[in-house]
């Protein structure tokens, strides 16, 4: 195979190599443990490596579309098709390509943390098995253009994603989390289904560019709208709907609540998806309406997130609730791009500028929050406990934990120059030429998370040493990695904000408002 | 009236059935009752699927003896078994947490379980 025929292929090795290295990791792990953890590193490497080549290929030539199963991967309408593209076609444009940024770079730290942080856990074949599924089912979320493909991938990501929650029984605590979060997610994608089911019943399609360019905005679409919102914003821990994020954030190895934070936001970005691409200008006589309820979502999301965290006592439920709140910022921000879509001169004026904060803090919060979740891991995997009444004076002997969390922690509260900053910043600008009650509340709630931090930042790392903790020492080498890549990612992310921003976040807010360049990027035309 | 209650019989079942699910999901107490609810919502799903695919008088897409090329598109049948394959998958992963459940609190009451607070 040659160089040029993998690049052609890059869409669709971005989903067989995870899921070939997922079903095949039992098989090499029965051989012995050091052939698996070369095996689970070697396929991590490789999934990541793709997915970044297929982003760098997107933001340098355009959009890629990827064809399964026809006589060329770019025939999207073959000739006896009747203008309706009826194969299972990836459409990655650039905020696609951005979603699989974050799910390689966090994907590949988290993974070389768990090689070491999980080490000593039995059943290790079953759990790179649905790591591995669930990296699958977040890629082909963001990468895949059919309805029903989505739903397929929405499923897989649940199932692997309850299952891993649930890995570690915990005294069953941790499997009564699991089957709360597969409880809603079946509802949820069973609502999904529906709604495809709505679509297809009108239109004979499924392809979600065709279908935008035949949508009528009829009642049963109006039905269908809400069947896809309200899950996807439930999977995603919008507030009112958050409540199996803190549960589930909680229990699930540590390593997977990282990286079930990077599936929640490919919810978030198939909401945005169905919002801006699939109903777009359909929704144009309210676009205020429609921008508002995002608005709403989120400036609930974040302030309830926020209060809700400052009371708890265990650091994996505080930084749950931490993650509610900041997705509360980026429905803010894409909020505001959503409400002024129809008015050109708003729109220019501060909305894209608001949706380009929203975005940006998409791939901070999966970094930072990331990194987060892995120093809480980090300091359980030493002491064995979460409870902020029982640690303390842990900076002594865990140092480098400890920078990793102050990065962590000063990016999430906006400080500079970490990159919270850069992208709470754009919201706060725009945001307040669109409403500045709103961005005060946005202020306000990152003092609060700062507040909440310096508190959780001095009852683990500070005070004296305490004798319980006496055989605490620095985590190993390959944790240190993972978090380190993270810690690296939100530091470089801070210092260079607008290369960033110009690099990568613009393309994908010009991706979302712009519904025609999707659809005629598979239907030819403009 | 009489023709168009039997045109949407399929559609009215799916109704009753989607609510029956629903109804269990929402008030039974018992997990393995919550599950059967589940297992009900993706039959009525199921169901839905399939008579949204209906056409009458249409000719399965099998060429071989074919009375005419002109068929139907099977993708609504695709669709349904794709996804009974993934609420098999769902129900057998449910049914073993449910199972876990029991061993390790003695019942299946999810007013009992709730070691989980906040």
């Amino acid at each position: 195979m040659t160089i040029s025929s993998i690049a052609q292929h890059l869409p669709a090795l971005l989903i067989a190599v995870p899921l070939l290295t997922a079903f095949l990791t039992p098989l090499v792990g029965g051989v012995n443990r050091s052939l698996r953890v070369l095996w689970v590193f070697l396929g991590i490497a490789a999934t990541s490596a793709i997915g970044l080549a297929l982003a760098w290929k997107v933001f340098t030539y355009g959009t890629v579309i990827y064809v399964f199963g026809a006589a060329s991967v770019t025939q999207t309408l073959p000739p006896d098709s009747g203008g309706i593209p009826i194969r299972i076609i990836f459409e990655v444009d650039a905020f696609s390509a951005l979603m699989i940024v974050i799910a390689s770079l966090s994907a590949f730290a988290i993974t070389i943390y768990s090689l070491m942080s999980e080490s000593e856990c039995s059943g290790q074949d079953g759990f790179y098995a649905l790591l591995f599924l669930l990296v699958v089912g977040i890629m082909g979320m963001v990468a895949t253009g059919d309805l029903f493909n989505f739903f397929v991938f929405l499923e897989i990501s649940s199932l692997a994603g309850a299952a891993l929650v649930a890995y570690r029984v915990d005294k069953g605590v941790a499997v009564e989390a699991g089957l709360k979060y597969a409880l809603l997610s079946t509802l949820g994608a069973l609502c999904v289904l529906i709604a495809i089911g709505l679509l297809f019943a009108q239109y004979n399609v499924l392809n979600i560019a065709a279908l935008a360019s035949r949508l009528q905005f009829t009642t049963l679409d109006k039905i269908a709208l809400a069947l896809l919102v309200v899950p996807l914003a439930m999977k995603c821990g919008a507030v009112p709907m958050h409540f199996w994020t803190p549960d589930t954030y909680t229990t699930a190895p540590s390593s997977i609540t990282a990286l079930l934070v990077v599936s929640s936001q490919a919810s978030l970005y198939a909401l945005f998806r169905i919002l801006f691409s699939l109903y777009g200008h359909l929704i144009h006589f309210s676009y205020a309406t429609f921008g508002w309820f995002v608005i709403i979502l989120g400036v609930l999301s974040m302030f309830v997130g926020v209060t809700m965290a400052i009371p708890q006592k265990d650091v994996k439920r505080l930084m749950a609730y931490h993650a509610v709140s900041q997705t509360g910022y980026m429905l803010l921000g894409v909020g505001v791009g959503l409400a002024v879509l129809g008015d050109r001169t708003a729109l220019n004026a501060y909305g894209l500028t608001a949706m380009a904060g929203g975005i940006f803090h998409i791939i901070n919060h999966a970094m930072y929050k990331g990194l987060l979740f892995l120093t809480a891991g980090a300091v359980f995997y030493r002491v064995g406990t979460r409870n902020l009444n029982k640690l303390g004076g842990l900076g002594h002997t865990m140092p480098w934990t400890m920078v990793f969390f102050m990065i962590g922690a000063l990016a999430i509260a906006g400080i500079p120059p970490f990159n919270g900053f850069a992208s709470k910043l754009l919201i706060y600008e725009s945001v307040f030429r669109f409403s500045p009650f709103l961005s005060i509340i946005a202020m306000v709630v990152s003092i609060l998370t700062l507040a909440s931090f310096v508190k959780v930042f001095h009852s683990i790392f500070m005070g004296p040493r305490r004798e319980e903790f006496a055989a605490a020492r620095e985590v190993p080498p390959a944790m240190m990695l993972g978090m380190g890549l993270l810690a690296l990612v939100v530091v470089l992310f801070g210092l260079i904000p607008q290369t960033i921003i110009d690099g990568l976040i613009m393309p994908c807010v010009t991706a979302l408002v712009d519904r025609g360049a999707y659809m005629a990027s598979i239907l030819g035309g403009h | 009236m009489l023709r168009h209650l039997i045109i949407n019989f399929p559609l009215i079942t799916v109704v009753v059935v989607a609510f029956l699910g629903l109804a269990a999901m929402m008030f039974k107490r018992n997990i393995i009752k919550i599950l059967m609810g589940v297992s009900l919502l993706e039959s009525a799903v199921n169901l839905f699927l399939v008579a949204v695919g209906y056409r009458q008088d249409g000719i399965a897409p099998i060429f071989t003896n074919a009375p005419s090329t002109h068929m139907v598109l099977p993708t609504v049948q695709a669709l349904t078994l794709t996804s009974i394959v993934i609420g098999v998958a769902t129900s057998a992963m449910m049914l073993s947490f449910a199972m876990i459940l029991y061993k390790k609190y003695g019942t299946v009451d999810i007013r009992k379980i709730r070691k989980l607070k906040g």
